[in-house]
């Protein structure tokens, strides 16, 4: 479903991510770890189209984003880092932006809506407008923008970061129930959550991939040892 | 460019949902009268004609214009929707013009706003209907021109202020071009002709027949062509 060959980009003399490559097929949930500036959320903006790769190449079904982003576009789902969205409109007025600039016009587009407030419970604050809301409600308003068009693949970037622990637990039991249907590729840095919903972790480590295996084998590296201890063997050329 | 009218209508429907909106406007309608009346002398000159109301346009638009287009790009990058508006399905050309159209047409309504002057001069005199058509058609399409510049330099930066300053200053370097102290300056050190070229790439000198009731091809062509150059470098700034 997502497939990710060599990915290289180079901000000025540092090579952000360098020759990343992975893919993820429908049912997986592919968890990116790695250390702040390791190269995640860059790798993230090029399978969604945002920044052109410098080198590599990241196709979405088939189809190569830097050859037809829109067509990539499309397929996917995309919550970037802290969920950036206009603060001057409401929820329903945000909702039906995003609905009419993904082609659904008229009941259609009612529809998606209230499907995308029901999955992530915006129900309450429909009528509020973005810039009164919490960081958790704002999280949930970028979730229900990227579920509106029930695309293929989801790339989540920190789902939960800033939420509190029931906000947490109700956004991994969300991305748990969509699983089945999706390609979802989430980054984060708590390490209890990959346990928690990952069936495949991704660690990355000055740009490169260091580990690429199930929580399981992950956790078999080292018997005994905790999570965090694996993490900071692997990624020790970050500190 | 079916994502041109989604994008257009959330833009355009923006600027009403914040302050800034209506700020322009009245400050627009305001200076734009009071500069008339108090530095024009519309009424003492009893004349049933808006050319006097007209004529401060090109500099009223210094303002007004880099203040409604400064956040069409900075705005997106600082808040960092562009993200989100990249990462939908459409294409940078899309985005550039529904942005544009959309504050291109807030303008449109700021200028027609103005409708009670002409209603005045109608009802004091008998002003020439023709005159006054082309001079709003004159007075929209130069607001055109003016936003192309600046939703140009609201791309280069994510600072709202710096955008505003540089597109005040690339304005009043495209406005001053045209106008008469500078053109004589001009031409006592180089040859006419010079000067000539140089005042054709000014914003008055293809405003001023529209006042006068002209409506020239190379005067259209002039303001539609200033759009499409500053719109492609919007997109080849967004792209880079």
């Amino acid at each position: 479903m997502i497939e990710v060959k060599g990915l290289v980009k180079t901000y000025g003399p540092k090579r952000a991510v360098d020759g990343v490559s992975f893919t993820v097929r429908k049912g997986d949930i592919l968890g990116f770890l790695g250390p702040n500036g390791a190269g995640k959320s860059t790798t993230m903006k090029m399978i969604t189209g945002f920044l052109r790769p410098d080198g590599g190449t990241a196709r979405v079904d088939g189809i190569d984003v830097a050859a037809d982003p829109v067509a990539v576009k499309k397929k996917l789902g995309y919550l970037p880092e802290n969920a950036p969205v206009y603060p001057e409109m409401t929820v329903q007025e945000f909702l039906e932006f995003i609905a009419d600039v993904r082609g659904y016009r008229g009941t259609a587009a009612a529809e998606r809506i209230d499907r995308a407030v029901t999955m992530t419970h915006l129900e309450k604050v429909r009528r509020q407008t973005l810039e009164t809301l919490s960081k958790g409600y704002k999280q949930r308003v970028g979730f229900a923008q990227a579920l509106l068009h029930d695309p293929a693949g989801l790339v989540l970037d920190e789902p939960t970061d800033g939420l509190d622990p029931n906000q947490k637990n109700e956004v991994r039991a969300l991305i748990t129930r969509m699983a089945p249907e999706k390609a979802i590729i989430l980054s984060t840095h708590i390490l209890e959550e990959v346990e928690a919903i990952c069936n495949r972790v991704i660690i990355i480590s000055q740009g490169k991939v260091v580990a690429d295996e199930t929580p399981a084998q992950l956790q078999a590296r080292k018997p005994g040892a905790r999570l965090d201890e694996i993490f900071r063997t692997l990624t020790q050329s970050d500190l | 460019m079916s994502q041109v009218a989604p994008l257009f209508k959330r833009e355009f429907y923006g600027y009403f949902r914040s302050p800034v909106a209506y700020v322009v406007l009245v400050v627009f309608l305001i200076a734009s009268v009071g500069v008339a009346f108090f530095l024009g002398a519309f009424f003492d000159a009893g004349l049933a004609s808006l050319e006097r109301y007209f004529f401060y346009f090109p500099f009223l638009y210094l303002f007004l214009i880099p203040a409604t287009g400064m956040r069409l790009w900075s705005e997106e990058r600082r808040a960092g929707t562009v993200e989100l508006l990249f990462t939908l399905p459409v294409t940078t050309l899309e985005a550039v013009l529904g942005k544009f159209l959309a504050g291109w047409a807030f303008l449109a309504v700021a200028v027609l706003l103005s409708f009670p002057m002409a209603i005045t001069i109608g009802y004091l005199g008998r002003p020439d209907w023709g005159v006054v058509f082309s001079s709003y058609l004159g007075a929209i399409l130069m607001a055109g021109g003016y936003l192309s510049v600046c939703s140009l330099t609201s791309a280069l930066t994510k600072n709202q202020v710096i955008s505003f300053v540089i597109s005040f200053l690339l304005c009043l370097v495209i406005l001053l071009l045209g106008w008469s102290v500078f053109s004589h300056a001009l031409n006592d050190a180089f040859p006419t002709w010079l000067s000539d070229v140089v005042a054709n790439f000014s914003f008055k000198t293809h405003f001023d027949p529209f006042l006068k009731g002209i409506i020239d091809l190379k005067d259209v062509v002039f303001f539609l062509s200033l759009m499409g150059f500053t719109l492609f470098l919007n997109v080849v700034a967004l792209e880079r």
